[in-house]
């Protein structure tokens, strides 16, 4: 069990020891799959939901309680987009701090994305990512690339890599460049049913970009990264998926032309979804400031019209998921000229808080809205089980403080990385309790 | 008097009355400069470092000669790299400068926001010498120390800004820093020079070279790079220079009185004539010699020199 105050942080998580029997009482309990929202006891038992009841029956009278009341307990949530590092970069992140990050945040599940080094483009380093997760705090689904060493020429062996685990493919960092190799990746994927994940960027429009292009770039003397150079990848994606028939998901939104162009897409019956990460619904491209390396990644930080069209994207549906994009950073990459920083930022450890801060306390989403955004919907793209709290479902939980508030500080992280966009920042609600196969893996004080 | 600013990062945001303290004072450098012993005592013992990461000879020269006359010690860095992959951090290498004792850095460098990046390394002053696309601010000074010494004012006055504007951090400087003075400023270059979101500048941009030329008090002329052809900016030199550069022919419908400028490199032939650039209405020489009082100004305030 991981716990942020005392730092105590046991690990490996023991996962051979069977999980004892839990209950957890008095929570409101949201689980939309099965229409439920009310108080609410909930009974694990064996590392399965047993029972979502009012009573206790009989036999579990004395076994240990967790009283969540005035708290919301929720299908364990997935983060469906980070980058953990490993291998390669183990200086910035590993699979076990990521997931102990990922833990302290409430997820009992993340996607990492494949662009380490070496490239997650074949089976056995699907299996390496895998057998490192064993034993950490969180589920790791490993995401493939789509082309070999990302280079956008060949493809990766898909059927090889979803064999061992891998749940999607993609080349995140970059876009596949050439339509024929998008096209080719997009039909071969439907043999597996497995979501083809677009950083969706025309290349030859934000080459040498740092910041979005606009008003704050002119000031700031800063080339710029043009909407369009996301909006035309985008249609681009859009139509290949469309003529191919094949499922595409668009990673990162962050402008309102993707925004538009995916919901056009789905009225039409394309196979899409999309995602978007808390930093583009809550800041802009006037929040890099005077060059605020910690405000750079890519997309970059946009405008209010993005930023606005991306949250009534979240609110309609035409944006699924939140993830993070989380992306850790030694120092010496971030505390240097801007042109020369790292694109990225972390975000395991504030995505929850900033959901709920900036959309759910503030109505945009209801809180069963936002089980959807960051439960069921990345479950469903990715293939999982989880996202609901049925007899019989695996035991992952997370119980969330929607009212404690605080603020973000770097000496709390269990990241090993400190690139956060949201230093500072007040925030209310943050994960209480996470559970993950019937036993408390974090707990907050 | 004492300036307001502790560091010269930009002329953005820098107040009227800190122009104009700084352009006074160079006109003061300027008289000294005219001497035979072109040297005062003002920064003895004050060690400046010219800490050059972009190739840059008139600057940097301009910079040293301007520190020599201050009686200070100047000392040269030229690196030729940037970044962290490369080599050592910006951070590490402002710190080593710094542990060293100096009291000032001149700064150029590729990357917007380094000289405001530095001043979170370093007690040291800063002075910026060109940092990306972003400022320049001592080239703006000096062009408006020169408009002043051939005008006898600023407040009123129209200029025209003609070339590359994109990637031009002496127009950045100028439509800021001209615009505090009361000038009239427009910045004119082909679309594709221009910044696609120029409202911030503060200025009115066009593509259209009569429109902004007409009543004209000051034009200055930028250095067009001519690689750019390549990567697809404009067609050909030839369409360039008719459609952008100054000649007698277009001199003639302008002010008599007209002051020619251009912050050099020139390219005799392509933004401006010959004979118009060592026509009567050229100040161009004079911008050079400015440029020395300006900074030598610049230093002085910021050095808290006496």
């Amino acid at each position: 069990m991981i716990n942020r105050k005392n730092g105590n942080v046991e690990y490996p998580v023991n996962s051979e020891a069977p999980a004892q029997p839990l209950v957890i009482t008095g929570g409101r309990v949201i689980d939309p799959i099965n229409d439920i929202d009310g108080i609410y006891n909930i009974i694990l038992d064996n590392g399965k939901v047993k029972a979502v009841c009012t009573d206790i029956p009989s036999e579990y009278f004395d076994v240990e309680i967790l009283n969540a009341e005035g708290m919301w307990v929720l299908p364990g949530l997935v983060d469906m987009h980070v980058h953990l590092r490993e291998p390669g970069r183990e200086d910035k992140e590993t699979i076990a701090t990521g997931t102990q990050a990922a833990a302290a945040g409430g997820f009992t599940a993340v996607a990492c994305m494949p662009n380490t080094n070496p490239v997650l483009d074949e089976e056995s380093k699907i299996r390496y990512v895998i057998q490192r997760g064993e034993g950490c705090p969180c589920r790791i689904y490993p995401i493939g690339a789509i082309t070999k060493s990302l280079e956008g020429e060949e493809l990766t062996p898909f059927g090889e890599m979803v064999k061992t685990g891998a749940k999607a493919v993609s080349d995140d960092g970059k876009s596949v460049a050439k339509s024929n190799v998008m096209r080719n990746a997009l039909n071969y994927s439907k043999s597996f049913n497995i979501p083809v994940i677009c950083h969706s960027e025309e290349s030859t429009l934000s080459y040498k970009g740092h910041m979005n292009e606009g008003l704050i770039s002119t000031e700031l003397g800063i080339r710029g990264i043009p909407v369009i150079a996301e909006d035309i990848a985008v249609s681009r994606d859009l139509l290949l998926a469309e003529y191919t028939g094949a499922r595409v998901h668009i990673a990162h939104v962050s402008t309102a032309g993707s925004v538009r162009l995916i919901r056009e897409a789905k009225s039409r019956g394309v196979k899409v979804t999309a995602e978007t990460c808390p930093h583009y619904f809550t800041l802009t491209d006037k929040d890099v400031g005077m060059y605020d390396t910690n405000k750079k990644m890519n997309p970059p930080l946009r405008t209010d019209i993005d930023r606005e069209a991306v949250i009534a994207g979240l609110a309609d549906g035409t944006i699924d998921v939140v993830a993070s994009d989380h992306a850790p950073h030694v120092s010496e990459e971030k505390d240097v000229e801007f042109d020369a920083a790292a694109f990225g930022v972390v975000g395991l450890e504030t995505s929850l808080g900033v959901v709920l801060t900036a959309l759910v306390h503030k109505g945009i989403l209801t809180p069963a809205q936002m089980v959807e955004r960051m439960s069921i919907a990345p479950n469903k793209i990715l293939g999982l089980n989880g996202g609901t709290l049925k007899a019989g479902s695996v035991a992952d939980i997370t119980i969330v403080n929607p009212s404690v508030k605080w603020t973000v500080d770097l000496d709390g992280f269990f990241s090993k990385s400190r690139n956060t966009a949201f230093m500072g920042m007040e925030l209310e609600g943050a994960a209480a309790y996470t559970i993950l196969d019937g036993k408390v893996v974090y707990w907050r004080n | 008097m004492k300036l307001q600013i502790q560091h010269l990062l930009g002329l953005e945001g820098v107040s009227r009355e800190d122009i104009n303290l700084i352009l006074d004072t160079a006109d003061n450098f300027y008289g000294v400069l005219q001497r035979d012993i072109k040297v005062v005592p003002t920064l003895r013992g004050k060690t400046i470092v010219n800490l050059f990461y972009e190739n840059s000879t008139r600057t940097r020269i301009s910079f040293e000669l301007a520190e020599k006359r201050l009686s200070a010690n100047p000392l040269n860095f030229a690196a030729s790299t940037s970044s962290a992959s490369k080599g050592e951090t910006l951070r590490d290498t402002i710190q080593n400068i710094e542990a060293m004792k100096i009291d000032m850095v001149v700064v150029r460098h590729s990357s917007a926001g380094v000289p405001y990046f530095l001043t979170k390394c370093t007690d040291a002053v800063i002075v910026n010498a060109g940092d990306g696309l972003h400022e320049h601010p001592t080239q703006a000074l000096l062009d408006m120390m020169t408009i002043r010494q051939k005008l006898g004012r600023l407040e009123g006055l129209k200029v025209a800004i003609i070339g590359d504007i994109f990637h031009s951090r002496v127009a950045r400087s100028n439509a800021w820093g001209m615009k505090t003075m009361g000038m009239d400023v427009v910045l004119c270059g082909p679309p594709t020079l221009l910044p696609q979101h120029p409202e911030s500048l503060g200025v009115p941009v066009t593509d259209n070279v009569d429109e902004a030329l007409e009543g004209a008090d000051v034009v200055m002329l930028l250095r067009i790079q001519l690689e750019r052809q390549s990567s697809a900016v404009f067609p050909s030199i030839r369409e360039y220079r008719d459609r952008y550069g100054v000649d007698l022919d277009r001199l003639s419908k302008l002010k008599k009185d007209v002051v020619i400028m251009h912050p050099g490199p020139v390219n005799r032939g392509v933004e401006l004539a010959s004979n118009v650039a060592d026509s009567g209405n050229s100040v161009i020489l004079d911008q050079v010699t400015n440029g020395v009082a300006v900074r030598m100004a610049v230093l002085y305030l910021l050095g808290g020199g006496e």
